[in-house]
């Protein structure tokens, strides 16, 4: 489903160029669960955001669901991230004036799903990841890891295919942390392909693929046979 | 995304930071409040001034003697020096043209006018029947000067309410004798108070027939007449016809002035218009500096809710609908305090309504729709500028906080 073909990304710090990403290959099919690890400034997140079209690879090539996306303009790059991918980020990102219900129908909004559908789904993913009596709080009034539990239901209300999370436990204890990544791995059992990035190597090792990244370039692959 | 959607975003994002929503519609109902107030007192003057030419009389020609180039009033006209005065003949002959309703010839002199030992000095105006309904003026006791042939002059007078308040007191005045000059006279009426209209009193004024007072003052000539047209329509024609009519009497010699109220009243409506104009447009200047404020508060929040905007390109936002996002912010900010400052300025109007009743103050239709015009356009224009540039941001960058 993903296909990177010789992607590389640089940038100018200065009057330096900096390669963050050189020469990477790799293809993720749906119902993958890889996880991409590294020391910071290995170019890990740059990859990530590569794959969810925030970033553009300065060569090489990026095929979505056999469409090439990196020729895409603004408009259709942002309609693919609206209808295919889904984030899922460190900091939550929840806009803070906006209930759990509202900021979990956002992405809806801005795709101009029909009202009473919204609500609909809205009220199903309200259950579906015990928010039903936090719905109408605002995210200052919830714990860290109900507000990474509306991040996920906000990701995933528009049926992604991809699912990309950025350190999704780096903010929450540990318990917190376990319950936020079974909801993730639930994800994979529907045939969702989540890509997670991280520096904790006992995260990481849970994920069917383990990708280690160093100076912007794929080290070694592990395929695990099982979550564990 | 729909456009209720977007409405209601905006709603949220501004009620999100009620302090600086508040200010910056503050700051554009002050813009609109005082284009309305403003152009509320020049529209109110100019209705001033052309009430004060109407209550002279609608449809008004005036003939006057004497040539003047200009029209308007010169100095040979004041002094009387005419090469040849307009008789009372030549105001009815007036009366051959079809498009003349009706005249009424004027005479202006002073004499003394006494009641036993009361005594004073007063104009006296010598008229016929007509110049009742011409001049708009109204009989408060009796009756106007009576119907009939002006050559005869009958020994009865009008007094205005002031004279008759004067002389007479709270006692009936009508029936009763006066002394103007050395003649007697009847009081047959009393007009009705008026205040003044242009220049002239009618409250101080005492009227007799317009025979009397060439008896009185013993001069044939007239100092106006003045013609009421059939219609608007037909005032240049009254005009050319009344004109047609001096030139024949005064053997093919042009010695009279005709002027019209409409064109006087043309001229006041055009400058007090501009200067209406004007005074709206120098309110309008303090839309633009709202639109600037906007436009800075703009900045402001673009790079407070840099996250914000990341998020929503995450999400699948393009550049242009962020960029709208932005723009129906400003929308509506602008439309709420043109709507808080139409209140404001209807309010000051009123209140000025209130304070100077002569005045009638309200605001014209068109500056009130250039007002909100102006004020939708400034804050949308201003920002253009921060819609785009949140548009722009990098998702990455963005997202960071960057």
């Amino acid at each position: 489903m993903i296909e990177l073909n010789q992607v590389s990304r640089s940038f100018t710090v200065g009057d330096q160029q900096v390669a963050a990403l050189r020469g990477i290959d790799l293809s993720i099919a749906a119902g993958d669960y890889v996880s991409i690890m590294g020391p910071s400034g290995s170019g890990k997140s740059t990859l990530l955001n590569l794959i969810g079209l925030l970033d553009r690879p300065s060569s090489g090539t990026y095929k979505l669901d056999g469409g090439n996306v990196t020729a895409l303009d603004d408009v259709q790059q942002a309609r693919v991230r609206s209808e295919k991918i889904g984030f899922v980020f460190q900091s939550f990102h929840l806009v803070p004036r906006l209930t759990a219900a509202m900021n979990i129908e956002l992405p809806m909004i801005l795709a101009g799903v029909d009202p009473a559908e919204r609500k609909e789904r809205v009220a199903k993913l309200v259950e579906n990841y015990g928010l039903k009596d936090r719905a109408d709080h605002r995210p200052d009034q919830l714990s860290g890891g109900q507000r990474q539990r509306v991040a996920i239901a906000r990701a995933t209300s528009m049926n992604p295919a991809v699912l990309l999370a950025d350190e999704p436990t780096g903010n929450l204890d540990q318990t917190t942390g376990k319950e936020v990544m079974a909801l993730l791995e639930q994800l994979v059992e529907r045939k969702v392909a989540l890509v997670l990035v991280t520096h904790d190597p006992v995260l990481g090792g849970r994920a069917h693929r383990q990708i280690h990244m160093v100076d912007g370039e794929i080290v070694s692959e592990n395929k695990a046979t099982g979550v564990s | 995304m729909r456009l209720l959607d977007v409405a209601q975003f905006a709603t949220g994002s501004l009620r999100g930071s009620p302090t600086r929503t508040l200010l910056m519609m503050l700051a554009m109902s002050i813009g609109v409040a005082a284009v309305v107030v403003l152009t509320a007192l020049g529209e109110g003057a100019r209705r001033y001034v052309v009430g004060q030419f109407s209550s002279l009389g609608t449809n008004l020609v005036i003939v006057l003697p004497g040539r003047t180039e200009t029209a308007g009033v010169g100095p040979g006209i004041m002094s009387g020096q005419t090469p040849r005065e307009i008789t009372l003949d030549d105001a009815e002959a007036l009366l051959r043209s079809p498009v003349i309703k009706r005249i009424a010839p004027l005479t202006i002199g002073s004499a003394s006018i006494s009641r036993g030992a009361l005594n004073r000095e007063v104009v006296v105006a010598g008229s016929s029947a007509d110049m009742l309904g011409i001049r708009h003026m109204s009989m408060a006791v009796g009756e106007f000067l009576p119907a009939g042939d002006i050559h005869e002059g009958a020994s009865v007078c009008v007094l205005g309410n002031q004279i008759a308040r004067e002389l007479f007191g709270n006692a009936a005045a009508v029936g009763q004798w006066v002394r103007i000059g050395d003649r007697r006279v009847r009081v047959i009426g009393i007009l009705s108070s008026q205040g003044e209209s242009m220049g002239m009193r009618t409250d101080e004024l005492v009227i007799v027939p317009v025979a009397t007072s060439h008896q009185l003052f013993n001069t044939s000539g007239l100092f106006r007449v003045l013609i009421e047209a059939k219609s608007r329509d037909v005032i240049e024609q009254v005009v050319r016809d009344a004109e047609e009519i001096m030139v024949a009497r005064h053997s093919g010699e042009k010695d009279v002035t005709v002027i019209t109220q409409d064109a006087v009243l043309q001229t006041f409506d055009r400058i007090l218009t501009a200067l209406t104009m004007a005074v709206g447009g120098i309110a309008a200047i303090s839309l633009a500096v709202a639109g600037v404020l906007i436009m800075n508060v703009m900045l402001i929040a673009v790079a407070q809710r840099v996250k914000e905007i990341g998020l929503l390109k995450a999400l699948g936002a393009p550049g242009k609908r962020i960029r709208n996002l932005f723009f129906a912010e400003a929308a509506l900010l602008s439309a709420i305090g043109s709507v808080a400052g139409l209140a404001l300025g209807y309010a000051g109007s009123f209140v000025i309504g209130r304070i100077y009743p002569m005045l009638p103050v309200s605001p014209p239709w068109w500056a009130v729709l250039a007002a909100v015009a102006t004020a939708l356009g400034a804050g949308i224009l201003f920002s253009v500028w921060p819609a785009r540039r949140a548009a722009k941001l990098d998702p990455v960058a963005a997202l960071a906080g960057r």
